[in-house]
């Protein structure tokens, strides 16, 4: 499994209590939008942003959790503040 | 008579029975729901019991959802999401896929999600606000209750929560009554929730109005009528209703528990001995004279009183309220009773819960009985015969309860209930 593979399903994990989706929880992928795809009420989407950094132990600016949209801006945002750990 | 109104279903969550038949057991029976709590020990509250009801992780889940239990503490919410849904249950209802506009939801409450407002404020003085979360909103507003259940339930008349301090669930039930009577609603689901714990608690304790002699021995504690009374028992719950038009009621045939004849909420305007705390005795009796005449019935008909009796030195003036707006006394007063006795005061859900014991008592033909009051007050009894103060279950033919409720800021409310005829 690539990194990006187990990201994703580390993901899915995240955000699994806010889906209302489940077929497109299901086939959840990097083109996934959290709001179209997987039908997460947008007040939720604060609650999965609170979950990711508990889990990866960062903290996201108020710029970067208003991009956090889709399963592959939510990537992208974690590695970069991962890296700056 | 222009829109009558009935009562359709009924829901309860109660310190000493969850669910209609748990709690009709328990209220036959005189069995106590008050415990003492070691937190409030720990925390050095002088009153260390009181009335929470008893509810399972697995019993919550058959109400919310995982995800609307995620973060959630907010005792007054959840107690009132599941009367509200039992009754709605009750009355024959599902939860629809659609808005049905024609049914609404009154459902009071004194403060709501404390617990959550607390944890809520801890991580802002910590400069957390960010991590909040998404629900200390919906959780801690005070129409949070009916903002959930609204919700669940699809319901798309009048949604809102009302507050008047220990009358709150009596005004509920009167107002969705108004409501019905003016054409504006088919059906209002009304009731009154309450918070538990500490921090509900708290202020009364520090305002020395709870019974602090009973820690050793917290089911005697609550002793609404006696003569030892020194102080209510908190407690905790709610009490729901779906009131109908009789018109909706008998299209879909549904059981019809009681009928509304009519009530009264008013204020004594803290004047002539009322205040914040104290009720003023001529706006008591007011309400209650006008709860009968609007009802149209004649004080003697009125089979027993569910009384609002907290076991303070007030519970005499209560009585002596009652005697003089009715003009009844002795063997003449109706039977009167007090739930407070077994589960304490549920606050701005007493009314509410103890309007659901009421129409028990009218549907299935009995008086539950008081306990704790084997030493009844000689005051009370010198005014109404102890024999209508019953400490055994009676069973006969109820057709009319009156139920009363008073609360902080001198408000008042009374409500008539009797037997469904057509």
């Amino acid at each position: 499994m690539s990194e990006k593979d187990k990201m994703i399903e580390e993901l899915k994990l995240i955000v699994k209590p806010y889906i209302q989706d489940e077929k497109g929880f299901e086939e959840m992928h990097e083109g996934t939008d959290f709001i179209n795809d997987l039908k997460i009420n947008s007040a939720n989407l604060v609650d999965v942003i609170l979950d990711i950094e508990d889990k990866y132990d960062i903290i996201f600016d108020n710029d970067s959790m208003d991009k956090m949209l889709n399963v592959k801006a939510a990537l992208e945002i974690i590695n970069q503040k991962v890296s700056e750990k | 008579m222009k829109n009558r109104v009935v009562i359709t279903g009924l829901g309860v969550v109660s310190p000493n029975g969850v669910g209609l038949t748990d709690f009709e057991k328990a209220i036959k029976s005189g069995t106590s729901g008050i415990e003492f709590y070691p937190d409030l020990k720990e925390l050095g509250f002088s009153c260390c019991i009181g009335g929470k009801p008893k509810i399972s992780e697995a019993l919550k889940r058959q109400y919310l959802t995982e995800l609307q239990l995620r973060d959630f503490n907010s005792s007054g919410i959840l107690y009132g999401c599941m009367a509200g849904m039992d009754a709605w249950k009750d009355a024959g209802f599902s939860i629809s896929d659609t808005t049905d506009y024609d049914s609404g939801i009154i459902f009071g409450a004194g403060t709501s999600g404390i617990e959550k407002f607390r944890e809520a404020i801890y991580k802002l003085d910590d400069k957390q606000v960010r991590r909040l979360g998404s629900t200390v909103v919906a959780q801690t507003m005070t129409s949070g209750v009916s903002a959930y259940l609204g919700g669940i339930l699809g319901l798309g008349n009048q949604v809102t929560t009302n507050s008047s301090a220990c009358t709150t669930g009596t005004e509920a039930i009167l107002m969705g009554f108004d409501r019905i009577k003016a054409g504006l609603a088919k059906r209002m689901i009304v009731g009154g929730t309450s918070d538990e714990g500490p921090y509900i608690w708290g202020g009364f304790d520090a305002m020395r109005v709870l019974n602090y002699k009973h820690n050793d021995n917290p089911e005697s504690g609550s002793r609404p009528m006696s003569a030892t009374a020194s102080g209510f028992v908190p407690g905790s719950g709610a009490g729901a209703m779906v009131l109908e038009s009789l018109e909706s009621a008998l299209e879909r045939n549904a059981t019809i528990y009681a009928e509304i004849l009519g009530g009264d909420v008013n204020s004594g305007g803290q004047r002539d001995g009322g205040s914040m705390t104290a009720p003023n005795s001529k706006a008591v009796q007011r309400c209650i004279k006008k709860a009968v005449k609007n009802s149209n019935i004649n004080p003697s008909e009125i089979d027993a009183i569910n009384g609002h009796l907290t076991a303070t030195i007030k519970d005499f003036t209560e009585i002596e309220n009652w005697s003089e707006a009715l003009n009844l006394k002795g063997t003449d007063f109706p039977y009167i009773n007090s739930l407070k006795s077994m589960v304490g005061h549920c606050l701005s859900a007493s009314g509410a819960i103890e309007s659901v014991a009421s129409v028990l008592q009218i549907h299935h033909n009995f008086i539950f009985p008081n306990i704790n009051c084997e030493d009844l007050n000689e005051e009370i009894t010198a005014l109404i015969s102890k024999e209508k103060i019953p400490q055994k279950l009676i069973e006969k033919e109820i057709n009319i309860v009156a139920k009363a409720s008073f609360g902080f800021g001198d408000v008042n409310g009374c409500l008539i209930f009797k037997k469904f005829r057509k």
